[in-house]
C-alpha cells in the first residue's frame, strides 16, 4: 500500500473531527481518543519498522511526478519522532483524564489534541517547505485553542503574546520561503537540496538559511529567541504543558536539522557555527533560568531551553556521531520532559502550589511519587544507564571530533546544572519539614499516577535498551550526512 | 516593476512593525494583517511577474506564467484569515475579562515567585 | 436600544438571496475561472451576517437552526474524505478523478471530484465565519 506513511497522520485527523460532534459525551471521546492514538502509534511503529527494513517511503499527492506535487517522506528521523509523538500523546491523553477539568474536555479539549498531534506529526514526515508550514499552521492553532481553553485570566493575557510571536514568526516564514523560492525555484525539499548543491551556495542562500534560523529559532527557543517561552507556558494547564513541552519546540528543532543538513550544507563553517555559538548560548540562558526561579514549572519549562541548545549542538558538528547523538537526546528530551511535566503537575496537585518554598516533606506521604521523580530527575541529567546518558555521550564525543573542545567540556559541565536545578524540586518538596495540606482525592491522584508511573519506565527502558535503537538510530543519521539518500528516495518515487 | 513592488512590501513591513510596536492590542492586530499582506505581495513578487501568457508549459513555450505563487498565496491567505479571526476574538475576550486593551497593563503574572 | 431600520429589513430580504445565489455561482465558477469554496463560503457568511446586522442573533438562530461547529466538522469530513477516497483505490491521497456526463437542460458537464472537496472548505469556511461572529455577537 503506497499511502501507507500517511496512515499514523491521517488516524488522528479523522478522529479529530468525529470528536467534534461528540463533544458533549466526555466518557466516550476519552475512550475513542485512548483508543485513537493507540492506533496511531502502531501503526506508525509499523511504518517505522517498514522504513528501516525498505528504506526512504515516499509518496506525492495527487499523482503529481515527485519535484512538482507536495511530498511525504517518512526517513529514520521522521518515522522515529512520528511513533515518539503518538507514544508520548497516548500517555497524555490518559493523564490529562482526571487533571484537565471536564469543562475543557466538552469544550473541545480532545479534537484540538488530535489536530494537534495531526500538525506536530505532518510537519515531521512532509518533504515540501511549504507544505511544511502549513503543518506548522495546523499545530499553531491548534496550540492557540489549547493554551487559551478555559479562559482564566493569566491565560488570556500570555496568550495573546504566544500568538502575536507565532505570527510574526509565521510571516518571516512565509518571507524566507518566498526568498528561497526566488532563488531555487522549487519547494520540494529534495529539490531545493540538489538545486542548492548545483549553485554551490552563494551569498544569498546563506543569507537565507539565517533567515530559516530565526524562523525556527522562534519556535525552537533557542537563545536570543526564547523570551516568549517562560511566560506562555507557565499560564498553560499541565496537561497541555506537557503536550507543549514534549512537541512544540521539538517541531522547530526537527526543522532546524532538516534544513541544516539538507539545504544548507555548503557553507558549513558560516552557517553551522552560528548554530554552534547560539546552542552554547541558549544553554548557558536556559541554566540561568531554571535556576534562578522557585516555580516548580518555570524550572522544568527553562530545561526545555537547554535541552533545544543541546540538540542543536549536536546537529552543529556535522559528523555521524554529534548527529546521531542529537537524534537520541532529540527522542530522550521529548520523553523525559513529558515525564517530568507529569509529576510536577502532581505535586502541584498534592501540594496546592506551584512555589517550592512552601512545598516540603512530600517523601513521607508520597514516597513513590518521590522515587520516581528521583529516576526522571537523574534521567535528564544523563546519569548512565537512563536515558539522556547515550545521546549526550555521543553529542560530547561528536563534539571532540569536530574539534570543539571546550564548547563540548562547557556541555558537559551544564548537564552538572541541570542535575541541581531538578534536584532543588527534590530537596525542596520532597525533604523538609511538611508543608501546607490540601485536600486530595486519592483515586484520583492513582488515576494520574499510573500513566506517569508507565512513562517514567518507558523513559529507563530507552536508556537501558538504547543498545537495540542503535541500528534505528544509525540509519536515521546517516540520512542527515548525506543527503543524498533522501534525494534519490524522494526522485525515484516520483517515477 | 520589481523595484516598485519591493518598495510596497517594504512600506507595508515598515506600517505593520509601527501597529505591532503599539499599545493597544486592536492596532497590534491590524499590524498582524498587514505583515501577513506584505508576506503575501512578497511571494507574488518573488515568483516573477513577468508573463501575460496562461500558466501552461509545453513543448516550444517560451512565455508563460508561474502559477505556483498564486496557490502559494491563496493558502497563506486563508491561514492568516484564520489566524486573525481568532485572535480577534482573543482580544475582545481578553478585553472582557481584563478590563483594558493596553499591553502594558498585561504585564507580570499571578503567581510570580 | 432599537433603532428603525425598516429599509435595511426589508432590503436585506431580497439582498440575502441575491448574495446567497451570488455565492453559489462564485462556488461552481471557481471550476476553471477565479472563484471556489473559500471564496464563496465568505460571501455565503457576508450574506448571513447581512441578516444578523438587520435583525439580531436570535432571529437569523431561528430562520437558520445551524450548528456551526458541527457544520465545519462535517465540512472537513467532507473535504478530508474526498482527498482520502483514492486511498482506497491504490493512488496516492488527493489524487481526484473526473469525467463528462451528460446532463438534462445543462448538456456536456465535466464533473470533477474536486468540487466535493471545494464544497467541504464552502462548509468550513462558513461554519468557521459565523462561530466566530456568534462569539462575539452573543454577549451583546
Amino acid at each position: 500500500m503506497i499511502n501507507f506513511l500517511l496512515i499514523p497522520i491521517l488516524i488522528p485527523f479523522f478522529m479529530g473531527m468525529v470528536l467534534m460532534f461528540l463533544h458533549k459525551k466526555v466518557r466516550l471521546q476519552r475512550i475513542l481518543s485512548l483508543l485513537t492514538l493507540f492506533c496511531a502509534a502502531f501503526m506508525a511503529l509499523l511504518v517505522m519498522v517498514k522504513v528501516k527494513n525498505e528504506g526512504v517511503q515516499t509518496i506525492t499527492f495527487g499523482n503529481w511526478p515527485a519535484p512538482y506535487g507536495i511530498t511525504m517522506v517518512a526517513d529514520g528521523m521522521s518515522s522515529l519522532l512520528v511513533f515518539t509523538t503518538f507514544v508520548l500523546g497516548f500517555f497524555i491523553a490518559w493523564y490529562s483524564f482526571e487533571s484537565i477539568g471536564r469543562e475543557r474536555e466538552q469544550f473541545f479539549y480532545y479534537p484540538g489534541l488530535m489536530f494537534i498531534l495531526t500538525g506536530v506529526t505532518g510537519a515531521f514526515t512532509t518533504g515540501d517547505i511549504f507544505n511544511l508550514f502549513v503543518f506548522f499552521e495546523v499545530l499553531l492553532m491548534s496550540s492557540y485553542l489549547l493554551i487559551v481553553l478555559g479562559g482564566e485570566k493569566g491565560q488570556l493575557r500570555e496568550s495573546i503574546k504566544y500568538i502575536l510571536v507565532n505570527v510574526i514568526s509565521s510571516a518571516l516564514f512565509v518571507i524566507a520561503v518566498a526568498y528561497l523560492y526566488s532563488v531555487v525555484g522549487t519547494l520540494s525539499m529534495a529539490d531545493i537540496s540538489v538545486k542548492i548543491a548545483e549553485i554551490n551556495q552563494p551569498g544569498i542562500i546563506t543569507t537565507i538559511a539565517v533567515l530559516f534560523l530565526l524562523v525556527f529559532g522562534l519556535k525552537a527557543a533557542i537563545f536570543p529567541l526564547y523570551f516568549w517561552l517562560p511566560s506562555s507556558y507557565g499560564a498553560a494547564p499541565i496537561p497541555v504543558l506537557a503536550l507543549f513541552g514534549a512537541l512544540l519546540t521539538k517541531v522547530g528543532v526537527y526543522a532546524i536539522m532538516r534544513t541544516y543538513t539538507l539545504f544548507f550544507v555548503h557553507d558549513v563553517s558560516y552557517t553551522h557555527e552560528i548554530l554552534l555559538i547560539l546552542a552554547v548560548l541558549t544553554i548557558l540562558a536556559g541554566c540561568i533560568g531554571a535556576l534562578a526561579t522557585f516555580n516548580v514549572k518555570q524550572i522544568i519549562i527553562y530545561n526545555i531551553v537547554i535541552a533545544v541548545g543541546v540538540i542543536l549542538f549536536g546537529t552543529a558538528q556535522m559528523n555521524e556521531t554529534g548527529l546521531e547523538g542529537a537524534l537520541f537526546y532529540l527522542v530522550h528530551d521529548m520523553i523525559i520532559k513529558a515525564v517530568l511535566f507529569m509529576l510536577v503537575g502532581l505535586v502541584i496537585y498534592v501540594t496546592g502550589t506551584s512555589n517550592l518554598r512552601k512545598m516540603g516533606g512530600l517523601m513521607k506521604t508520597y514516597p513513590v511519587l518521590g522515587w520516581f521523580y528521583l529516576i526522571a530527575a537523574f534521567g535528564l541529567a544523563g546519569i548512565p544507564p537512563l536515558s539522556g546518558f547515550i545521546g549526550k555521550l555521543l553529542i560530547v564525543q561528536g563534539g571532540f571530533e569536530a574539534g570543539n573542545i571546550w564548547s563540548s567540556i562547557f556541555l558537559l559541565a551544564s548537564s552538572l546544572i541541570v542535575l541541581l536545578s531538578v534536584i532543588r524540586i527534590f530537596i525542596y518538596a520532597f525533604w523538609g519539614e511538611e508543608g501546607e495540606r490540601v485536600t486530595v482525592e486519592k483515586h484520583r491522584y492513582n488515576r494520574m499516577f499510573f500513566p506517569t508511573a508507565i512513562l517514567v519506565i518507558i523513559s529507563v527502558a530507552y536508556g537501558v535498551g538504547s543498545e537495540w535503537l542503535v541500528p534505528f538510530m544509525d540509519n536515521a543519521a546517516k540520512i542527515l550526512v548525506d543527503p543524498s539518500i533522501y534525494v534519490d528516495a524522494v526522485m525515484k518515487g516520483g517515477e | 516593476m520589481e523595484i516598485v513592488m519591493a518598495f510596497v512590501c517594504g512600506f507595508l513591513f515598515m506600517a505593520a512593525i509601527y501597529l505591532i510596536l503599539s499599545r493597544s492590542l486592536l492596532r497590534i492586530i491590524i499590524g498582524t494583517g498587514l505583515l501577513s499582506h506584505g508576506a503575501h505581495l512578497l511571494i507574488l513578487t518573488m515568483g516573477g511577474l513577468g508573463g501575460e501568457s496562461p500558466p501552461v508549459l509545453g513543448e516550444g513555450v517560451t512565455d508563460y506564467a508561474d502559477p505556483l505563487p498564486q496557490a502559494l498565496i491563496l493558502t497563506a491567505i486563508v491561514i492568516s484569515f484564520g489566524v486573525t479571526a481568532f485572535f480577534l476574538v482573543l482580544a475582545y475576550r481578553a478585553y472582557q475579562e481584563l478590563g483594558t486593551d493596553d499591553t502594558t497593563k498585561m504585564k507580570g503574572s499571578d503567581e510570580d515567585d | 436600544m432599537r433603532t428603525n431600520n425598516l429599509i435595511l429589513q426589508f432590503t436585506s430580504k431580497f439582498v440575502f438571496f441575491i448574495i446567497f445565489f451570488f455565492a453559489v455561482h462564485i462556488f461552481f465558477a471557481g471550476h476553471y475561472t477565479p472563484g471556489g469554496g473559500f471564496v464563496g463560503g465568505l460571501l455565503m457568511s457576508s450574506a448571513i451576517v447581512l441578516l444578523v446586522i438587520a435583525y439580531d442573533l436570535k432571529t437569523v438562530q431561528m430562520i437558520l437552526p445551524v450548528n456551526y461547529m458541527y457544520m465545519t466538522a462535517a465540512g472537513l469530513i467532507l473535504a478530508v474524505g474526498t482527498a482520502a477516497f483514492p486511498m482506497f483505490k491504490g493512488k496516492p491521497f488527493f489524487t481526484h478523478f473526473f469525467d463528462y456526463f451528460h446532463l438534462p437542460l445543462i448538456g456536456k458537464t465535466s464533473l470533477h471530484t474536486a468540487a466535493l472537496f471545494d464544497l467541504g472548505v464552502f462548509l468550513v469556511v462558513v461554519g468557521v465565519t459565523m462561530t466566530i461572529i456568534q462569539t462575539i455577537g452573543e454577549d451583546e
